[in-house]
């Protein structure tokens, strides 16, 4: 037997040092830096200290943006369950010969650009846009409703986003159980509905979990929607780090939010591993 | 057995509902981009090119398409260079660790882009480099790598690892191997990993807006600060041509797919 063990080392240590020299350590550096400080002059002063932190927790203006993030990320993913699970059902079911057609069209919005599907929402939920212009043309209102810069535009804009991924992770979970299961319970007496609770529903929970998970992970990170469809008082976590990085050069402090929230996301991604298991999400991204 | 049709049909009439709030802004944003009004909004007042017209002329707006084709082909290129040696390696050896390096190259697609955007920038300025097309072009490669391993994962599983053992064992050299077997039936995952990574890079708005300069703004880039004086009916148009781009590259990518799919049946 030859031993080839260094052969998968050579082919690996590219990819390898790509992300350990602009992930691995990058990160690491957004963690050391968060325990510096700030020079009133705008220099940064290394140190080991919890300053950035304190100021996060001190009084309720940034924890309540995490929790405006939280809230906002866990409505996107109820949305995103009951906007997904129907459609990913149907196209278990169906039989039409338009299914792959149908697929394909449902999986168009990944390709097209995120910003243009983010600010076309402005097209129809705007003072002018196609609801109010329909409403106001009928004469069911006399005034335009305000409909944009609320976090219910911004949850909008995400569904659109997230909606295929959902879908996606669903219907791949689904479309692995056996049909022949629900037959067997409904031959064994159960209707349609209670062979799909029973049945089919818990089969597919898998996927539910992984689409909602991920739904929710890329919610937490998210910057643009709420930048182009968020008032003032819908601003996101991104928005913060972005404002205290960009905005203001202040370094460790927006290194320690981004600190806060890469644990947050760690501990609820390090949960659902351990009871789930992280492999279905890339086992469903790869059916991309 | 009548509630179960009706059930049926409720579903169906769900899925067709999700369908048309998917599409309607995307469809609403390539009317109005023929709109000749000021204000990019409705009502329709008519139908002209005027707005494609005006894009044809706006110089910075064919820079950033520029730069963003340029920064989106290099993006390709280099991360499918080393995400295919590293999928092979995943796919085809068995070594130790092997779950935690695929885990860890995996892990871009978790990580806030946020996150990526401030750790590259701090690491960047601790090197005392300045902002530059490296640092847009390193940045993408690790946004992108990852949808390449898991693309070209998923093919390079269903090629018989027997086909190569076979050339190997009829005296071919391991490169042979892989430019006679293995590349000729992997490239359509390769050729998907470049389209994908293409894609995203060429989409890409939050990292790059930490990472761009004035000079090398992508197209998104550009929409976004455009965006900051509210919607205008060149942005619609702006809006048009991407979509019509980005939609036809899938459905042409397929049609090549199927090309070669056919090119090696022969």
């Amino acid at each position: 037997m030859k031993n080839k063990s260094w052969k998968p080392w050579i082919l690996l240590s590219p990819s390898l040092a790509a992300v350990f020299f602009l992930l691995v350590v990058p990160v690491c550096f957004v963690i050391v830096y968060s325990f510096w400080l700030r020079a009133p002059s705008g220099a940064d002063i290394p140190a080991f200290q919890f300053g950035n932190y304190a100021k996060f927790f001190e009084d309720f203006f940034y924890p309540s943006i995490l929790l405006t993030t939280l809230r906002v990320a866990l409505e996107t993913v109820l949305l995103c369950l009951i906007m997904g699970y129907i459609p990913a059902y149907f196209f278990y079911k169906t039989e039409s010969r338009f299914k792959p057609f149908l697929m394909i069209i449902v999986m168009l919005p990944f390709w097209i650009s995120f910003i243009i599907r983010t600010l076309s929402w402005i097209n129809i939920l705007g003072d002018s846009g196609l609801i109010n212009h329909v409403l106001m043309k009928i004469g069911f209102i006399q005034q335009p409703i305000a409909m944009l810069y609320n976090e219910g535009a911004v949850i909008m804009g995400l569904l659109q986003y997230l909606l295929p991924f959902m879908i996606l992770n669903i219907y791949v979970s689904l479309d692995g159980i056996d049909k022949s299961l629900a037959e067997a319970a409904k031959s064994l007496g159960c209707t349609e509905w209670q062979a799909f609770r029973e049945v089919t529903m818990p089969l597919s929970l898998p996927g539910v979990s992984a689409g909602c998970l991920l739904v929710f992970v890329l919610t937490c990170g998210t910057y643009l929607p709420p930048m182009i469809l968020g008032g003032p008082g819908n601003e996101m976590i991104a928005n913060l780090i972005f404002k205290r990085v960009i905005g203001t050069l202040d370094w460790p402090f927006g290194s320690a939010i981004s600190a806060i929230l890469l644990i947050l996301l760690a501990i609820i991604v390090y949960t659902y591993n351990r009871y789930m298991g992280i492999t279905q999400i890339f086992k469903t991204l790869s059916n991309e | 057995m009548k509630k179960i049709i009706s059930g049926w049909s409720l579903i169906k009439i769900f899925t067709l509902l999700v369908y048309i709030w998917m599409f309607a802004p995307i469809v609403a944003v390539v009317i109005l981009a023929f709109n000749p009004q000021q204000f990019g909004s409705f009502p329709m007042e008519g139908f002209s090119f005027k707005w494609f017209v005006k894009l044809s002329q706006n110089s910075t707006i064919l820079d950033a398409f520029k730069n963003s084709l340029v920064l989106g082909s290099f993006t390709a290129i280099f991360s499918t260079a080393i995400g295919v040696p590293a999928a092979m390696a995943f796919i085809r050896y068995e070594f130790k660790g092997k779950d935690f390096f695929n885990t860890l190259l995996l892990a871009p697609i978790m990580i806030p882009e946020v996150v990526l955007g401030v750790a590259l920038l701090l690491f960047i300025r601790w090197l005392q480099q300045p902002k530059s097309f490296a640092l847009l072009l390193i940045g993408h490669v690790v946004l992108t790598l990852p949808y390449v391993l898991l693309i070209v994962q998923a093919r390079l599983v269903g090629i018989k690892k027997e086909y190569e053992e076979a050339a190997l064992s009829l005296g071919a050299n391991p490169l042979q191997t892989f430019r006679e077997i293995t590349f000729p039936l992997l490239a359509p995952a390769i050729f998907a990993g470049m389209l994908f990574s293409f894609t995203i890079s060429f989409d890409d708005v939050t990292a790059t807006l930490f990472w761009a300069t004035a000079q090398n703004q992508t197209v998104p880039v550009k929409i976004f600060g455009m965006l900051r004086n509210s919607i205008s009916p060149e942005i619609n148009a702006l809006g048009a041509v991407m979509i019509v781009l980005t939609v036809s590259t899938p459905l042409l990518a397929g049609y090549i797919s199927r090309k070669f799919a056919k090119g090696a049946g022969k």
